[in-house]
């Protein structure tokens, strides 16, 4: 009993600590003389009013799972992927250029090329870092941050020079986009709403790197490189070749999220110069949602749905009550740090049933063990 | 055995205990259980682990508060609601693992927390202090030292200070001996007495049977939270007597073996030079070799090349010249997966780093080495029916304790954390297995276990290479020892019918300090 209840707990912690941060919000709210009852009512209105409402939430949340997805392999295999910003332009724009060049296909080949192709392209993105870190040590947190500056750059150069749409080349203002998908090159829609194919080959991967994850000796090496590099070794693992994959499938799933953003919503890629312009910050949102998720695939998908409920809702939100846009920003960071307190406070709980059960099992003194976080907390309390 | 009575002595007990009853979730890890220490006495402390040792001793030291029971101080009833409250009694404890702060100096740790450099920290007198009283007890540390710059001897020697200077009459040891060299074990011996000879009380806690019956006047047992024993003069007591309480049945300390039958050389070392992790030679011209059906053992003091040579045998370390033959294959500078291949098993000395992965499961870490053929994977999807099941069937034959093979091993006991990997290693049907220390740190009914596993191996015909800093273990389980020191092997000895032999141990140990076994053998001819 006392362990379902535990169980029941943790499992909602998350949904908590959201509640909590949106209590702090309403406290910002009630500065700004908004009355926070109206303000998350339009926010709820917003994500989940109507389909139409709902299908946008859906469309924020497929590159976010995206990128969650590859973030749970990455983070499983013990490499931190902060690159996913980078990886997703790269993606899309090797994707997008053969979706313009490869106009004699058939429409869902060339649309099945340009997913494969933005795959390769963030996997690339992402096996670069992962190379560096395997075989010469680099850091991969600072490498992939890098290769997201490079990434920006080359695709403003691109959508400025090479891939600049024919038409923006002849006029004088030349802002820097692509030229439109054709029709059939574009992913279909679900419904009559802006919801594309790319939602639901999202959750059908989700699935899938849950299967490759804890299904597969691909997965259960990817596992315990990150577990363990030493006993990996030792076991025969080559531990370099998997902490590459680990990074290049991570990118590959960021690619495949830039791939979508463009087949699936814009059409075209073009740039403000940044790369959030581009991704709408989904490269590090996926993060979050992925360890909201508690870095489980299928997990993610809620998670993600979350986000992207935040994000839509959040506009409307902004628009009916007249608040600025920095609050929204705020809240969404609200939110990012009160889950992830409560992931502490969960694994907190975690020890403490961890040294129970310990003992029970009749283990080495686990009592010294105990003591020294009661030193320790005792010293941090004075 | 019934309890020894004290009170009648003229000693006065300084510390009492009666009745102590400490529970936590689902385990009652004391049990009614009474302590008595005498003024002036070193009193040992016995148990295996998970025995209730620490949770007696953190109860007296005011970490963990007793459920019921009355601890009395001089005949006087005391409640500890914190470490500050016994210390102030006069009661200070030593854990096993340190806390100090490596960036400070031993002054420095020795005066956190304490009230009395009020404002300005005037070091220098405090070094002197610190100084004059490690001189009382014996205890030499630099007070200027930083804590990093000091080897672990020194550090335990800190928190003894650490305590003394706090003015404690009784100092809980909690496993002292765990973490020091040999030589510094005797080294603390010194200062224990030293510290006995000045009117302070010791408790010393351990599992090693040896230790407690060389240092303490009197001893008490503990097993499964139930005293066993209570204030034993150490003196009148067996050390069979003493496993017996500990574990509830005899243990052997022989193991019955019986002749060896060694076929063909499965295991050639040739000629191996290989540098350790900073890059100096650690391995100096090592060839040996092991034979089917023979366990052969390295003896060695500790750092003298013994983790080196299991690991250039596995593959996880390169050598610079030489190679190794595993059944004519070579098997050195190759990667770690040919040798699982061809039939290498390897125990490694780092349980918890190397040999397993703590936060998998113990399904997960049983197959690390099987997990590329059927019946766990079939063209890279695992079956994890089939895993959990070879897990289970594990479990049952390797008596390894958990509720459920899903249970991360990191919160396995060192022994059954040990009966994992072994089990692991063996089902592989390994034809040669080396094992590195398979029995440090594990309690007397978990080492005769792992021993009996490596005699099976070695009758069902595999070579099993044995490094071990036990000689005694060496002694009672090898055919033959090679003996290594500073990377090259002294000589080569044969052990005859397990029998321990005090030539043999003397031949060893001049070997392990240095003389080649040939120059032993040309003196021991002049001298005849």
């Amino acid at each position: 009993m006392r362990q379902k209840l535990d169980t029941l707990f943790d499992a909602l912690l998350p949904v908590i600590a959201t509640l909590a941060a949106l209590a702090v919000g309403a406290v910002m709210l009630l500065f700004l003389k908004v009355n926070p009852i109206v303000a998350y009512a339009a926010l709820w209105d917003g994500a989940f009013g109507n389909s139409n409402a709902f299908a946008e939430t859906l469309v924020k949340a497929t590159p976010l799972l995206l990128v969650g997805l590859g973030i749970c392999i990455s983070f499983r295999g013990d490499v931190i992927n902060i690159g996913g910003e980078g990886q997703m332009i790269i993606g899309a724009v090797l994707a997008t250029w053969v979706g313009l060049n490869f106009t004699g296909l058939p429409g869902w080949l060339t649309i099945t090329l340009s997913m494969f192709a933005g795959f390769v392209g963030g996997a690339i993105w992402g096996g670069i870092p992962g190379v560096l870190k395997a075989y010469f040590r680099v850091n991969e947190i600072l490498s992939t941050v890098m290769m997201n500056a490079i990434a920006v750059q080359l695709m403003n150069f691109l959508l400025r020079g090479p891939m600049i749409d024919p038409a923006q080349a002849e006029l004088a203002s030349q802002i820097p986009q692509t030229a439109r998908l054709e029709e059939i090159f574009r992913l279909p829609r679900l419904a009559p709403t802006r919801l594309h194919l790319g939602a639901l080959i999202a959750v059908i991967l989700a699935v899938l790197v849950y299967i490759l994850l804890w299904r597969t000796t691909l997965g259960y090496r990817i596992r315990a490189v990150g577990q363990n590099p030493h006993a990996s070794r030792y076991a025969g693992i080559k531990v370099q070749r998997y902490m590459v994959l680990a990074l290049l499938l991570s990118g590959a799933f960021a690619g495949l999220a830039g791939a979508t953003q463009v087949f699936g919503v814009n059409y075209r890629m073009i740039t403000d110069g940044s790369s959030s312009g581009f991704t709408g910050s989904a490269g590090f949102n996926g993060i979050v949602a992925a360890l909201f998720g508690g870095l489980h695939p299928l997990l993610t998908i809620p998670a993600s749905i979350l986000f992207g409920a935040l994000l839509v809702g959040a506009n409307k939100m902004q628009r009916v009550v007249q608040v600025p846009s920095a609050l929204i920003t705020a809240l969404n960071g609200l939110v990012v740090v009160f889950v992830v307190s409560s992931e502490i406070i969960r694994k907190r709980r975690q020890r403490k049933r961890e040294a129970v059960a310990k003992r029970e099992n009749d283990t080495p003194p686990p009592p010294a063990g105990v003591g020294d976080t009661k030193i320790q907390q005792a010293e941090a309390g004075s | 055995m019934t309890e020894q009575s004290s009170s009648k002595s003229e000693v006065p007990l300084i510390v009492e205990m009666r009745g102590i009853v400490k529970r936590f979730p689902g385990v009652l890890a004391n049990d009614h259980v009474d302590f008595k220490l005498l003024h002036g006495e070193i009193h040992g402390l016995l148990g295996e682990n998970g025995a209730g040792k620490s949770t007696l001793m953190n109860v007296l030291a005011g970490l963990y508060r007793q459920e019921a029971g009355t601890i009395f101080v001089n005949g006087e009833p005391k409640v500890f609601s914190s470490p500050r409250d016994a210390i102030q009694a006069g009661i200070g404890m030593v854990h096993q693992h340190f806390m100090l702060v490596p960036s400070q100096t031993v002054t420095e740790n020795i005066l956190l927390g304490l009230d009395d450099p009020r404002f300005f920290l005037r070091l220098p007198e405090y070094d002197a202090k610190v100084a004059a009283l490690g001189e009382r007890f014996g205890l030499k540390v630099d007070p200027r030292a930083k804590i990093w710059q000091l080897s672990v001897g020194e550090q335990q020697r800190v928190e003894i200070l650490k305590m003394l200077y706090r003015g404690v009459d009784v100092l809980i040891m909690d496993e002292p001996t765990a973490v020091l060299a040999p030589q510094e074990i005797e080294g603390l011996f010194v200062t224990l007495r030293a510290m006995i000879a000045q009117g302070k009380s010791v408790i010393f806690i351990s599992h090693k049977l040896q230790e407690v019956s060389a240092i303490a006047d009197r001893v008490s047992v503990l097993r499964r939270g139930v005293c066993t024993a209570s204030g034993v003069p150490s003196k009148g007591v067996s050390r069979q007597e003493l496993a017996r309480l500990m574990v509830g049945r005899e243990v052997v300390f022989s193991i019955d073996k019986k002749p060896s039958n060694p076929q063909g050389v499965v295991l050639e070392v040739n000629d191996i030079y290989a540098e350790n992790d900073k890059g100096l030679p650690a391995l100096r011209g090592v060839s040996l070799n092991v034979r089917a059906g023979e366990i052969v053992g390295v003896a060695g003091v500790a750092g003298n090349g013994q983790s080196e040579i299991s690991q250039v045998i596995s593959g996880m370390r390169q050598c610079k010249q030489g190679q190794v033959l595993l059944n004519g294959d070579k098997v050195s500078n190759r990667n770690t997966l040919f040798g699982i291949q061809h039939g290498m098993a390897y125990v490694p000395e780092d349980r918890t780093h190397v040999g397993s992965a703590p936060n998998l499961s113990i399904t997960d870490n049983v197959i690390m080495k099987n997990y590329r053929k059927p019946p766990i994977s079939h063209n890279g999807l695992l079956d994890m029916k089939a895993a959990t099941r070879l897990a289970n069937e594990l479990k049952t034959a390797y008596d390894i304790i958990v509720p459920s093979v899903s249970t991360p091993v990191r919160l396995l006991s060192g022994g059954n954390l040990q009966r994992v990997i072994l089990a692991r290693e063996i089902s592989g049907l390994p034809a040669f297995m080396v094992a590195v220390q398979p029995t440090r740190g594990l309690d007397v009914g978990a080492i005769e276990g792992v021993q009996r596993l490596l005699l099976a191996q070695r009758e069902a015909g595999a070579a099993v290479l044995l490094i071990s800093e036990e000689l005694e273990e060496l002694l009672s389980l090898s055919d033959r020892i090679y003996v290594i020191y500073e990377g090259k092997i002294m000589g080569e000895v044969k052990v005859e019918g397990g029998e321990t032999d005090e030539g043999l141990v003397d031949v060893i140990g001049q070997m392990m300090t240095g003389t080649p076994l040939d120059q032993i053998q040309k003196e021991g001819a002049v001298a005849q």
